[in-house]
């Protein structure tokens, strides 16, 4: 029963060294700005896949497409830390350069391994919100544009683009979300971002649980900035009369 | 490979059996005959073959076994660790299945109260990371806990499983959420003017429409909840990501990074596929239906 009392103990929300220790300070605002960092770069990197593999899902080339539905099926089937994994630890090690002391160097950090392979692993995902958002366009709405003289990529460009997006805008976010989350898995890579600062501090301060608290409430805090941010721009995208 | 078979019959016109049209070879589009699923299995094949090859060069110049020797050799230690995720897995998604539909019954209230309480948790739950929520869980739950003179012991891949079962209890109770609000309330009223009570009406009448609508999700679940079992290689607890970096460091080559990390991948693949095949057929069948 004492150890479920001391749960409720007020010190240990209170009792914050990221607060009160400049030291620990600048670490945490270090190691948010790099999830920050992480977590934009990702999603932008992230869009490109997605926009650029359900373009090439939609061509009429059966190798493009065979190939986009591979990268898709496996990326989305095996999981993201054993994706990293491979390409920090077994890319990583095989592509070196020769640095300036004439030792071997990697030739990508592994910030950079991070941020590929959590953008190609939702990017996969992407793909198949923005495939499935295409074919929510309405073939009329196409013809009309062939109609009108618009050609294949100025058809995809102006009408089902535009379309696309706002159909796939609620399961995109809930994909990005995901994204936002699955960057702690940077930690394995060693990438200084929030959750591996966060596991530095609390060794050195032995301070487990306040730290764990302010790391839970820090992801629950941008995951919600993020949502906002999407909300505003589903907002300002919206058509009356089109979509919910 | 277009047949003439797929014109719509027009009206008016008798049936008339079209004459067969063989697919000769040259008929289809010199593309198609080149790329093909076939082509893209063999240029994999041959991508990996080419990220393996080298090996086999430095495996002439020292006596060295091959990488596919060494890969078959560590295949029932990896198999056995692959077990215990599957393990994990089935555990954490049985404890976060029942205390997902406990909490998205709740979310549904009528009390304004537990309601609040009930998406607060949820929300809590889903928006906070996998990886957060197991350390939470690893370094925090006591390894042994006393209840009345009884000791129950705590060990790391049970406090795993529990830090695993949370996010799936969230995601659970928001599919609950949304599979009884889907039901037309003409049941609930029904019901009721049949005199059954709101428990009643939701364990006979609500509950059991709901399986088929959460259903697919659920399954998709359980295929990313496989895919986070490795995650508690990271928190200390021996499974098969575990067991192949072992192997890696103790074989130390260097040419069997690639091979290796690729056989795991491959594992999950062939595990997690063929759910998230058969969900997404399940969804386009239960779709119809709606």
């Amino acid at each position: 029963m004492d150890s479920v009392l001391d749960w409720l103990r007020p010190d240990w929300f209170f009792d914050l060294s990221v607060v009160q220790d400049d030291y620990n300070r600048g670490r945490y605002l270090a190691g948010l700005w790099m999830t920050a960092k992480l977590s934009t770069l990702c999603i932008l990197l992230s869009l490109v896949v997605g926009v650029v593999g359900a373009a090439a899902q939609g061509a009429r080339s059966r190798t493009l497409r065979v190939l986009v539905g591979f990268f898709v099926a496996f990326f989305r089937n095996t999981p993201p830390l054993v994706q990293l994994y491979f390409f920090y630890f077994a890319i990583g090690t095989i592509l070196r350069v020769t640095g300036e002391n004439g030792l071997p160097q990697p030739l990508v950090s592994n910030f950079g391994w991070a941020l590929i392979s959590l953008s190609l692993f939702a990017g996969a995902m992407n793909v198949e919100i923005f495939r499935s958002g295409i074919e929510a366009v309405p073939k009329a709405t196409i013809e009309a544009a062939e109609a009108l003289g618009y050609t294949r990529l100025q058809t995809y460009r102006y009408i089902v683009l535009p379309l696309a997006v706002r159909i796939s805008m609620s399961a995109l976010g809930t994909n990005l979300v995901n994204l936002v989350k699955t960057t702690t898995l940077a930690y394995a890579i060693a990438v200084p971002e929030l959750l591996y600062v966060a596991a530095q501090i609390w060794s050195e301060d032995l301070n487990v649980r306040e730290m764990m608290n302010v790391l839970l409430f820090s992801y629950v805090g941008i995951v919600a900035v993020l949502v906002w941010v999407l909300h505003r721009w589903e907002k300002a995208l919206r058509i009356p009369g089109y979509g919910g | 490979m277009k047949t003439l078979s797929n014109h719509a019959p027009v009206k008016g016109h008798l049936p008339v059996l079209l004459p067969v049209r063989r697919v000769l070879l040259s008929d289809i589009p010199l593309q198609d005959r080149l790329f093909n699923v076939w082509t893209a299995a063999a240029l994999l094949l041959a991508f990996v073959a080419a990220a393996v090859g080298p090996s086999f060069a430095q495996a002439e110049a020292a006596p060295a076994r091959s990488i596919a020797a060494i890969l078959l050799e560590w295949t029932p230690s990896l198999a056995l660790a692959f077990g215990f995720n599957v393990l994990i897995s089935i555990f954490a998604m049985a404890i976060g299945t029942v205390m997902g539909v406990g909490l998205g019954i709740l979310q549904v209230s009528p009390t304004a109260a537990v309601r609040k309480t009930a998406w607060v948790v949820t929300q809590f739950f889903r928006n906070s990371p996998w990886l957060v929520l197991l350390f939470y869980c690893i370094l925090l739950i006591p390894f042994k806990v006393s209840l009345f003179g009884v000791s129950v012991p705590f060990p790391g891949w049970i406090k795993a499983v529990i830090g695993l079962s949370l996010p799936v209890m969230a995601y659970m109770s928001e599919f609950m959420r949304g599979a009884i609000l889907s039901i037309p309330t003409g049941q609930w009223e029904s019901a009721s003017s049949l005199g059954f009570s709101r428990g009643q009406t939701m364990r006979e009448i609500i509950l059991p429409q709901t399986v088929k609508r959460v259903l697919p999700p659920w399954m998709n679940l359980y295929a990313v909840l496989t895919m986070a079992t490795p995650l508690v290689s990271i928190v200390g607890v021996n499974e098969v990501m575990s067991v192949t970096r072992a192997a890696l460091s103790a074989e130390g080559r260097v040419d069997l990074l690639i091979p290796m990390y690729l056989y795991i991948l491959c594992w999950f693949f062939i595990y997690c596929y063929p759910i998230s095949a058969l969900t997404s057929r399940l969804e386009r069948r239960f779709a119809v239906k709606l």
